[in-house]
């Protein structure tokens, strides 16, 4: 069973990856690439309140996403989402637990705002504030496959649902201690748009089917480590052949033993 | 949509352990909440606890999930037969082609709560015994759930918050219908957590008593711990009398506050709108209405509003509706497959469950709200989850049998 739609716009945003086109140039080898921390933009499109409380996951996925959807000339309104993501807003998370460990009953009142920004769907919840879509949202987690099940996610709602969709791959840090006991160097987010039809929009033609295969790897060492160490980078081989242009068969990394076979063909 | 048949189902929560207990609560309407003693909670507030989770042991190769919240869904897992149906299920369809789709808002955070309790002193560094990846990661109880069956198919954890096991109805019915699978495994967990008691606290959105939906003195959640499990199958043609059938989902997003309610409940609106036009049934075909309900002054006026622009005339809703977290809690991200178990209950039993606790409806809210148990066909009922972020899912069930 193979789905199939068409690549509309492409975000990104990691370590010395300001957006999708500095991606590109390194992909088709017009430029080097030079990791460097990932410079994070304020969420402008928010109330100022919203700006204030918006954590690096907020500011991710706005960056990538409207990169996504602008390059492929939509309204972000009239499109539904998938947020992909292992984890939620980690530093907040850290400051919540730290928190609940005291003994007293002072200490463990965590701010309102910390506590709607602790569930997994901040991201969603101010895209929605930001955007004005009140299109459907779906919100996963698959630790180390959250591409993929985000991936999969978007493709159905595209075809089954024939809709255009954003899909917002994405992770942030964990400050320590959580940061020892899952290590996540920086944060990266991908964003695509995706449409059940071809049109003058259309990038590429991506078709994805389950796989066993081995999921392939970049040759750039750097890039390579990125890969392996962000769940949403291990979408990286998939831009890399949108990058190339032509046609290309990549392996995209899921779950155990369970992985994405996918065939990039440019429009 | 083509109607899926929810094949198997179970639920546990503070009313029982599995479909006999859970239907014998809400028939001799019993509920599940009392004043909260559990860890160092100092709150005055009112639980639903499920009893015995310290006690129930995961399989040697699974103890490094070792949690509350996997415990609960092991526990779940392993009533009514339904574990035998999913291996039936993988049996007849193959691994790869079972898909699992489970929401979780807080997943084991309880885990990394305690694990805070013991950071090394000097380093602050959590204890070794800490394993983020099977407690605290969302992932972790789906990941259970895979190694427990030996699923090979797609699979992703839902975490919308309160809506979370509402919308993986969603997600198994795109697949189904993509065909990239033949059955799935959906539900939700949710367990008690300082987090949400502190978190809901902070929010003053926690009743001091068991909690009391769309009553005029509401005044707040009592939070719940459950989990409930469905495997969804395409409906063959020759289906058992009493099958129960998903018809049609709804999904929205309110796009206007992280923890408050569209004060309208324009998204709530569109998602109940949406779950009706894909079941192909108009207003008047749904005999239930299992409401969010959370018992807070805004998320059930808001509720209220969307019910009555939905299925009222005047600002009136005559449709019958109750909020089943005067018995369960609210159970959070459990609450969508909790409470689409008790529609499934509700439609094979003939039982329209009222609403506990409460004593004078409000009547401002203008919905037939049920204070007493009606025992009567019920053949379509529309199940509400509603969540931070502004993220809203309807379901809607129904007997295959329906006339």
């Amino acid at each position: 069973m193979t789905l199939t739609a068409y690549l509309e716009g492409v975000g990104l945003l990691g370590p010395g990856l300001a957006n999708w086109p500095t991606l590109r140039a390194i992909f088709s080898g017009a430029e080097p690439y030079r990791p460097a921390p990932t410079v994070l933009p304020a969420p402008a499109l928010l109330p100022a309140a919203e700006r204030r409380r918006s954590g690096a996951i907020v500011r991710l996925t706005l960056a990538t996403g409207l990169e996504a959807v602008a390059a492929a000339g939509l309204d972000a309104a009239s499109l539904p989402s998938v947020f992909s993501a292992s984890g939620g807003d980690g530093e907040n998370c850290h400051a919540i637990c730290a928190a609940l460990a005291s003994d007293d009953r002072q200490d463990r009142q965590i701010s309102p705002t910390r506590f709607h920004n602790s569930v997994h769907n901040t991201a969603s919840g101010y895209w929605g504030i930001a955007t004005g879509s009140m299109r459907p949202s779906s919100v996963l987690s698959a630790f180390d496959a959250s591409f993929g099940a985000g991936l999969i996610e978007a493709l159905t709602q595209t075809v089954v649902d024939d809709t255009r969709s954003v899909f917002l791959a994405c992770d942030t840090a964990y400050p320590e201690p959580l940061n020892g006991v899952r290590p996540l160097p920086d944060a990266f987010g991908i964003a695509l748009v995706f449409a059940p039809q071809h049109s003058a929009r259309a990038l590429a033609r991506i078709s994805v089917t389950l796989s066993d295969e081995n999921a392939d790897r970049l040759a750039e060492p750097a890039l390579e480590r990125l890969r392996l160490s962000i769940p949403a980078a291990r979408g990286l081989p998939l831009l890399r052949a949108v990058a190339l242009g032509g046609e290309h068969d990549v392996v995209l990394d899921y779950l155990d033993g369970t992985r994405l076979s996918v065939t990039v063909a440019s429009c | 949509m083509n109607p899926l048949w929810i094949s198997h189902f179970t639920v546990t929560s503070s009313i029982g352990c599995g479909l006999g207990a859970t239907l014998a609560a809400l028939r001799e309407r019993r509920s599940g909440l009392v004043p909260c003693l559990f860890d160092t909670v100092d709150l005055d507030v009112f639980i639903g606890k499920v009893d015995g989770l310290d006690t129930v042991h995961l399989p040697e190769a699974l103890t490094d999930f070792n949690c509350r919240n996997n415990r609960l869904a092991f526990l779940a897992l392993n009533q009514d037969g339904f574990a035998d149906a999913v291996r039936a299920a993988t049996g007849k369809y193959g691994a790869r082609r079972v898909g699992l789709f489970l929401g979780t808002s807080t997943s084991g955070i309880f885990e990394t709560e305690l694990a805070y309790r013991r950071r090394d002193p000097v380093s602050g560094a959590l204890p070794p015994d800490f394993d983020y990846r099977s407690t605290h990661n969302p992932f972790a109880v789906a990941e259970l759930a895979r190694r427990y069956f030996g699923l090979s198919g797609p699979a992703a954890v839902a975490s919308s918050a309160c809506s979370s096991s509402a919308k993986v109805f969603a997600s198994a019915r795109r697949m189904l219908a993509a065909g990239l699978i033949d059955a799935a495994l959906v539900g939700g967990v949710d367990s008690l957590c300082l987090t949400t008691l502190y978190g809901f606290n902070s929010l003053g959105l926690v009743s001091p008593r068991a909690c009391r939906p769309f009553d005029l003195a509401r005044d707040g959640i009592s939070i719940g711990e459950a989990a409930a499990f469905a495997l969804l199958e395409r409906a063959p043609n020759e289906l058992p009398a009493d099958a129960v059938l998903l018809l049609g989902v709804g999904e929205s997003s309110d796009a206007y506050h992280m923890s408050s309610p569209h004060p309208e409940g324009l998204g709530a609106r569109i998602a109940m709108h949406d779950a009706l036009k894909m079941a192909g049934l108009e207003p008047s075909a749904i005999d239930y209405i299992n409401l969010h309900g959370t018992a807070t002054q805004n998320n059930d006026a808001a509720e209220a509003k969307a019910v009555c622009a939905v299925f009222g005339a005047d600002g009136v809703s005559q449709t019958p509706c109750s909020s089943t977290k005067g018995a369960t809690g609210h159970t959070l991200g459990a609450a969508g497959s909790v409470e689409a178990v008790i529609c499934a209950l509700a439609l094979q039993n003939g039982l329209l469950p009222a609403g506990l606790n409460t004593r004078e409806i409000d009547p401002s809210l203008g919905v037939n709200y049920l204070l007493h148990n009606g025992e009567r066909p019920v053949n379509t009922a529309l199940s509400n989850s509603f969540g931070f972020g502004g993220t809203n899912c309807s379901l809607i069930l129904a007997r295959a049998d329906r006339p």
